[in-house]
C-alpha cells in the first residue's frame, strides 16, 4: 500500500468518525467493542506503512498537505503557506507507530476489563476522540493546529480520569484538569507571542522566519512559556503534582494510554518538535531540559521507592523515565536523540504493560495495596510472567528492551562529556531496579494470601494483549540491528537533528 | 516612553495584570468554583491579548466589498487571523469551563463541600 499525501489527514480523521459513529450506534450490542478496536487496528497499520514507505530510500522523506488547499502568500521574496499544513516526516511516523501500537492493544483489552464499568460506549467515544488528538497533534505542522488538538486530547482524558466518578477519582480527574487548563493557557500565551513576532503560524515558515532574527528577550519568555505549559502536559517536576493522582485514579487502561503515550505525544513531541524544529535547539535549552530531566529522575525514582499503592508507584516510575528521556533531548547528540527516541518507544512499551498488569491484578483482587497482596504467581501466570518482563524492561536488566535505551543515553552523556549526569544516571537507574523488584516481589512472589487461594486468571482478550506488550519488551533490542534502526529509529532522529525546516 | 505612549501599552498591561489576577485566584482560592473562575478569567486575559496582537490603531473591519468605495484598503484593516483563533480559543475555553463545572457539581454530591481543604482523599 502506498501512502499518498491526501491520506495523512486520515490519522486524525478515522478516530474521529469512530467516535462519532460509536455514539450514533450506542444501542446496537458489540458496536462499541468492534469500531473502538478497528479504528486503532487501522490507523496502526497506516502508520507502519508510511514508516515503511518514508525509510524507502527511492520514495520521498517528508509527505505534506494543506487542508483547504489555500496555497501560499508571497512576502518579501518568501511563500508563506495560507492555512493548515499537515506533515508526515519520520519522527511522524515514528511517533504515529508507538501512539497507535499501544491505543490498539489498550482497545483489545478494554473489551473485557471495561465490564467492570458501565456504559462501554462512553468509555470507546473518549477514547476514540482522546487518540484522535494525539494522532492530530503528532501530524500537524501548525503551531495554533498543535494546541487545538493537544486541548480535544486534554479534554477527553480529563474525562477519563474521572470515569469511574468516585471520589478519588473525582478529585484527582480536577485537579489534573485545572493544572492541565492552566498549561494549555500557557502554551496559548506562547503561541500568541510567537505570532506577534513574526505573523506566522505554520512551524516551518516560522522556523525560517526565526532563524534569520537574533535571540531576543521576547523569545526568552516564550521559551519559558511553552516549556512552562509542556512541561506541564509531560508531568516533568516541578509540574508534575497532578500526574500522581491522575494516572492510578483512571481506570488501567486509560492509565496505560497516559503513562504510555499521552504524556508523550502532547508533552515531549511537542517540546521536540517545538524546540529543535522550530527554535533550532538553542544551547540555553538544552541545559534547561538536562537539569529538568536530572531532577524529574531523581525524584521520580526516590518517592517512587517510598508507595505501596502498586499504580501509584508506577505512576511515580513514569515521572522518572520522562527525566530520562528529557535528560538525552538535553544532551542532544545523534547517540543521545536516538537513545531519548528508543527509551520513549521502550517506556511507551512497558508502561503501558504494567499498568494494564495492574489492572489485571485489580480486576482479580480487587485491591491495589502490595503489602495485601502476595504469591499469586501460582495462581495467575500470565500476569505475573508479563509483569516481570514489564519490570525487568523497566529495571534494565539485559537482555530486555530497557536496559540498551539506558546503556545508549548513559554511553550518550559520557560521549558528550556530561560525566556528571552519566553517573547520576546510573545511581537513578539502580534506584529503579529497587522500586521494579519491589513491585514484582510483593505481589507475585512469597506465600499465598489464603482469601486468593480461589482467583482466576483474567479473562482472554486481557491475556492477549498482556503477551503482546510482553512480547515487545523482550524482543525490543531488536530495534537496534542496524538494518531495522535505518528505518525506523534512524528516520525520526534525523528530522530532530537537521535542526529546524520541517 | 513618554505619556504619549502610554496609551499605546495601557492595554496591555492591563491584560497582563487581569492574567495575573486570574491565576492569583487559582492559586490562592480554597473554594472549587473560585478556582474555575479564575482559570475563565485568565483565559479571558490571554483572548483579549489575542485580539490586541491583531489590532490597529484607527484599523477597520477585515470585509471586502464590490463596491469599492465601501471596500477599505487592506493596509487600514486589523488583522482576521487571531480574530478566527480567538473564536476557537473561546470554545475550547467553554468545553474546559463547562467540563470542570460538571466535576464541581459531583464533588459536592460525593462531599457535600466545596472547600479543597476538606476534600482531601489523595495525598501529593
Amino acid at each position: 500500500m502506498i501512502i499518498t499525501s491526501e491520506m495523512i489527514p486520515l490519522f486524525a480523521a478515522l478516530p474521529l468518525a469512530g467516535a462519532f459513529v460509536i455514539a450514533l450506534l450506542k444501542k446496537i450490542k458489540g458496536i462499541p467493542d468492534i469500531i473502538g478496536v478497528l479504528i486503532p487496528l487501522v490507523v496502526f497499520v497506516l502508520a507502519v506503512f508510511s514508516v515503511l514507505q518514508i525509510s524507502d530510500s527511492n520514495s520521498p522523506r517528508v509527505l505534506e498537505t494543506s487542508v483547504g488547499e489555500w496555497g501560499a502568500e508571497q512576502i518579501g521574496g518568501h511563500s508563506y503557506i495560507a492555512g493548515i499544513q499537515l506533515v508526515l516526516d519520520g519522527l511522524t511516523a515514528f511517533m504515529l507507530v508507538i501512539v497507535n501500537f499501544v491505543a490498539f492493544v489498550v482497545a483489545v483489552y478494554s473489551m473485557n476489563y471495561m465490564t467492570r464499568y458501565t456504559e462501554k460506549w462512553q468509555y470507546f467515544t473518549l477514547f476514540l476522540l482522546m487518540l484522535a488528538g494525539m494522532n492530530g497533534v503528532i501530524i500537524t505542522g501548525d503551531l495554533f493546529n498543535l494546541f487545538v488538538f493537544l486541548e480535544i486530547a486534554s479534554i477527553a482524558s480529563y474525562a477519563l480520569v474521572a470515569f469511574g466518578t468516585g471520589k478519588r477519582e473525582l478529585e484527582a480527574s480536577f485537579k489534573y484538569a485545572v493544572m492541565g487548563g492552566v498549561g494549555s493557557m500557557f502554551i496559548l500565551l506562547g503561541i500568541v507571542f510567537l505570532y506577534s513576532a513574526t505573523g506566522l503560524l505554520n512551524m516551518h515558515d516560522m522556523a525560517v522566519a526565526l532563524a534569520g532574527q537574533p535571540n531576543t528577550g521576547l523569545l526568552y519568555l516564550v521559551f519559558a512559556l511553552l516549556l512552562t505549559g509542556f512541561g506541564l502536559k509531560a508531568a516533568v517536576v516541578p509540574f508534575h503534582a497532578w500526574l500522581p493522582d491522575a494516572h492510578p485514579s483512571a481506570p488501567a487502561p486509560i492509565s496505560a494510554m497516559l503513562s504510555g503515550v499521552l504524556i508523550k505525544a502532547l508533552g515531549i513531541y511537542a517540546i521536540m518538535r517545538i524546540f529543535y524544529t522550530i527554535f533550532g535547539f538553542p544551547q540555553q535549552i538544552a541545559s534547561v531540559l538536562m537539569v529538568l530531566g536530572a531532577v524529574s529522575m531523581g525524584v521520580g525514582a526516590v518517592v517512587a521507592m517510598r508507595q505501596w499503592d502498586l499504580k501509584r508507584l508506577l505512576a511515580y516510575s513514569s515521572i522518572s523515565q520522562i527525566g530520562f528521556i528529557m535528560l538525552a533531548l538535553g544532551i542532544g547528540t545523534e547517540l543521545a536523540i536516538i537513545g531519548a527516541l528508543f527509551h520513549l518507544f521502550n517506556h511507551s512499551v512497558f508502561k503501558s504493560l504494567l499498568f494494564l498488569d495492574s489492572g489485571a491484578l485489580e480486576y482479580a483482587t480487587n485491591t491495589r495495596d502490595l503489602k495485601k497482596m502476595g504469591g499469586i504467581r501460582e495462581r495467575m501466570f500470565v500476569t505475573s510472567s508479563t509483569t516481570m518482563a514489564g519490570a525487568m524492561s523497566l529495571a534494565g536488566i539485559p537482555p530486555f528492551a530497557g536496559f540498551w535505551s539506558k546503556l545508549i543515553i548513559i554511553v550518550a552523556a559520557v560521549q558528550a562529556n556530561h560525566l556528571g549526569y552519566a553517573a547520576w544516571a546510573v545511581v537513578v537507574s539502580i534506584a529503579t531496579i529497587a522500586y521494579a523488584l519491589k513491585a514484582t516481589r510483593f505481589a507475585f512472589l512469597g506465600k499465598l494470601n489464603e482469601k486468593y487461594a480461589q482467583l482466576n486468571e483474567v479473562p482472554a482478550f486481557m491475556r492477549i494483549s498482556l503477551v503482546i506488550l510482553a512480547v515487545v519488551c523482550v524482543f525490543g533490542g531488536l530495534l537496534l540491528i542496524p538494518a531495522i534502526k535505518d528505518s525506523f529509529l534512524e528516520i525520526a532522529a534525523e528530522v530532530l537533528l537537521k535542526k529546524g525546516g520541517v | 516612553m513618554d505619556f504619549n505612549d502610554i496609551d499605546k501599552y495601557l492595554p496591555y498591561v492591563l491584560t497582563m495584570i487581569l492574567f495575573c489576577i486570574g491565576l492569583y485566584a487559582i492559586l490562592s482560592r480554597r473554594n472549587l468554583i473560585k478556582i474555575i473562575i479564575g482559570l475563565a478569567i485568565s483565559e479571558y486575559a490571554v483572548n483579549l491579548f489575542l485580539i490586541l496582537v491583531a489590532y490597529k490603531i484607527g484599523g477597520v473591519a477585515p470585509i471586502f466589498s464590490v463596491d469599492p468605495l465601501l471596500s477599505p484598503l487592506p493596509e487600514n484593516m486589523v488583522d482576521p487571523l487571531p480574530q478566527a483563533l480567538v473564536l476557537t480559543a473561546i470554545v475550547i475555553g467553554l468545553a474546559t469551563t463547562a467540563f470542570l463545572c460538571a466535576l464541581a457539581i459531583r464533588i459536592y454530591s460525593k462531599y457535600g463541600t466545596y472547600d479543597i481543604i476538606k476534600i482531601r482523599e489523595l495525598r501529593g
